[in-house]
């Protein structure tokens, strides 16, 4: 559908934007000016994300403004200065050099959105470790997976949920040495790998000084989905901060006294990007909300707590425009600049949904775990056309290539072929060089040079660029399902099915949903003797649910007792999708010969 | 509708919708959404199943009402019971 293009010169806001020149400003970018808004360590010790983050503002004028505002779930706040960070920080970074944990060693989180897991972030990052968060609503087979892929030896959790998925793992991790207990009561003192991390952080010391760190050290690790094999851990370096706070700038379009509410949870990229490290690098205040989505108390936040910018996923705001009309206008929503979205592509109704209930047009962003920040946008003073991702941030270059038979990038010797002829469907590639680029995926090397060809890194996303350089999302050229903004691999899922006695066979897809972009529906074979029945169907989503948790299990499970299959026996999600949908394979556009049917 | 019929009718619908949990192991005053491990997806489907069972519709504004166990029961027993 094609809607009529928002022209930016209407609105006031444009010109008081910290890109009032979307052109003029990609000609005069350079990521070493962009290096300069950042101060170093001390002394020339280089560059860490916790120093630009914390330390800079708490020594400074900006020491007792609050960094973090927590609300429960009857919005209730808990501030936390820059300066109150500094010193908790420090605590965190103390207890970890007095636990033997040093550089590089991994700390994971896996919390809800409390302070602990903001000082355990940036704490880790103190000391040089790597932090590496995971979202607490998974279940126990994925903790465990990422768990062992990382190398963890530190995790940071709740008491409830190591009682509820990680206690019964422990066996399993000899690597993970410590386990950090957030609401710990009653711990027993004798076990000696479980410490409480209110005691332990109280008893920690309040100075610390950062060591030299160069900007190419490890610091997080996000864990993102493949086709084929288990979760890949994606590196990112102290560098990426040039890049957050960058993008802070120009896509975010972030004011020095904004008040910013990244509503993703750091257990995905997007949580940890714009919701820890370019707010508090860029000064401002981060409102974080432990809560649960509820339409009418996400317009009671924007309104309380005068949010000016606002970054939350279409999913999100499809939700928004499904509550009525009539729900935003009862709310003083006055205060919000600047609204934007990442996760999946933004419907066009639901940019221009915005401007009548928000006061303004949402900005649709695109990025990737690997690319560690926004790649491309629509920024504050660029017109939208809605529907489209926008256009690439100033320093990344983007470009569409020629598709090969199996639907990506067609590589030949090491070359590929750049299309610039508009409108032409290829896979979306960026030039590499941007600071918060990927710099690996953990123990994997050789999946790591497979992301580039020809000078580029190959995204994996379909997109078209149209004649003035707007890019438009087509879908993904694999089969990773993306739902609710966040991405899920098939092959998980499969596995988990595969463990249950009664199955056979199973093919995981995405399929279309008015909400969630996709939800995950598997294609089930049950065991000979085995009866396909209601029964068995809710046994497997429990048991599914049990083991993956909310967000990775499948929605819906079908038994189909004949999935399509390769010669080598390999199932074809690509015919499944298209059986699901009620259309031939072939209008799906799938090449005969694709890798699908070797 | 009364207290147990209330009670077997969310059950029903959950058991649809997670069918791993248990009603009777979920804190009655904790957000339903985390104390049963569903995200929001699940939360529009369980208010979808509760609707096939009973036919009335529970309107977007009234779902603030149904943020805990205990709510959610108080606000059934306050419509209709199935046809």
């Amino acid at each position: 559908m094609t809607r009529e293009e928002i022209h930016k010169d209407q609105m006031d806001r444009a010109a008081s934007a910290n890109m009032p020149d979307y052109d003029a400003a990609r000609r005069t970018f350079s990521w070493d000016t962009a290096r300069q808004m950042l101060d170093g360590l001390p002394h020339g010790k280089g560059l860490n994300i916790a120093h630009e983050a914390v330390d800079r503002h708490a020594d400074g004028p900006r020491g007792d403004k609050v960094a973090l505002r927590f609300l429960d779930d009857s919005l209730t706040a808990t501030d936390i200065s820059y300066r109150q960070l500094q010193a908790l920080t420090n605590r965190f970074a103390n207890l970890l050099q007095s636990l033997g944990v040093g550089k590089e060693d991994r700390v994971f989180a896996l919390t809800g959105r409390i302070p602990a897991l903001y000082i355990t972030a940036l704490g880790a990052l103190k000391n040089r470790s790597v932090f590496c968060p995971l979202f607490s609503a998974f279940g126990p087979q994925p903790i465990r997976w990422r768990l062992e892929l990382g190398d963890a030896r530190v995790l940071v959790t709740t008491a409830a949920l190591f009682d509820g998925k990680v206690a019964k793992l422990l066996d399993s991790l000899p690597k993970l040495q410590h386990v950090i207990l957030v609401d710990a009561h009653d711990l027993d003192a004798g076990s000696g790998q479980l410490l409480d991390f209110d005691e332990a952080l109280a008893a920690a010391g309040e100075q610390f000084d950062i060591e030299p760190t160069d900007p190419q050290d490890m610091a997080l690790v996000h864990f993102t989905s493949g086709t084929t094999g288990p979760p890949k851990g994606a590196v990112h370096v102290h560098e990426a901060v040039v890049a957050h706070l960058a993008t802070g700038i120009t896509a975010l379009d972030l004011h020095p006294d904004d008040v910013l509410w990244c509503t993703a949870d750091p257990g995905w990229v997007t949580g940890t990007s714009y919701g820890i490290v370019t707010p508090l690098t860029r000064g401002v205040t981060s409102i974080i909300d432990g809560g649960t989505f509820d339409t009418e108390r996400w317009y009671r936040i924007l309104e309380a707590e005068r949010v000016t910018v606002w970054y939350t996923s279409p999913t999100a705001v499809r939700m928004l425009m499904r509550s009525g009309a009539d729900l935003p206008g009862r709310f003083d929503l006055s205060a919000l600049r600047f609204a934007a979205s990442v996760g999946e592509p933004l419907d066009p109704e639901a940019v221009v949904w915005g401007r009548e209930a928000l006061g303004g047009p949402i900005h649709d962003t695109w990025w990737q775990t690997e690319t560690g920040g926004i790649m491309i946008a629509n920024y504050a003073s660029m017109d939208i056309r809605p529907g489209s991702m926008g256009r690439p941030v100033p320093g990344v270059e983007a470009a569409i290539l020629a598709r090969g038979a199996d639907g990506r990038a067609a590589v030949s010797d090491g070359q590929v072929i750049v299309v610039d002829r508009p409108d032409y469907e290829g896979e979306l590639v960026l030039r590499p060089g941007w600071p918060s680029m990927f710099r690996g995926y953990l123990h994997d090397p050789d999946g790591y040079r497979a992301c580039f060809a020809g000078g580029w890194y190959l995204t994996g996303d379909l997109a078209r660029r149209d004649a003035d350089g707007y890019f438009w999302f087509v879908g993904r050229a694999d089969d990773v399902i993306k739902s609710a903004g966040h991405l899920i691999s098939p092959f998980e899922v499969e596995s988990a099915l595969m463990e249950h006695p009664a199955v056979v066979e199973v093919g995981v897809i995405g399929r279309p949903d008015p909400i969630a972009g996709q939800i995950v529906k598997a294609f089930v074979t049950v065991a000979s003797g085995q009866v396909p029945d209601d029964q068995l169907r809710l046994e497997l989503i429990g048991w599914a649910r049990a083991r993956l948790g909310a967000v990775v299990a499948p929605k819906e499970i079908v038994f189909e007792q004949d999935l399509p299959k390769t010669n080598s026996g390999k199932i074809m999600r690509r015919v499944l999708r298209a059986r699901d949908l009620g259309i031939p394979a072939l209008d799906l556009g799938i090449p005969e010969g694709s890798p699908d049917d070797i | 509708m009364t207290n147990d019929e209330a009670t077997a009718l969310l059950a029903a619908a959950l058991h649809e919708v997670a069918p791993e949990v248990d009603l009777g192991t979920v804190d009655p005053d904790l957000p339903l959404q985390e104390a049963a491990g569903m995200d929001s997806m699940d939360f529009l489907n369980l208010v979808a199943a509760i609707h096939d069972r009973t036919g009335n519709e529970i309107p977007f504004r009234d779902y603030p009402r149904l943020s805990t166990l205990k709510l959610f029961v108080s606000y059934l027993m306050s419509t209709p019971g199935p046809a």
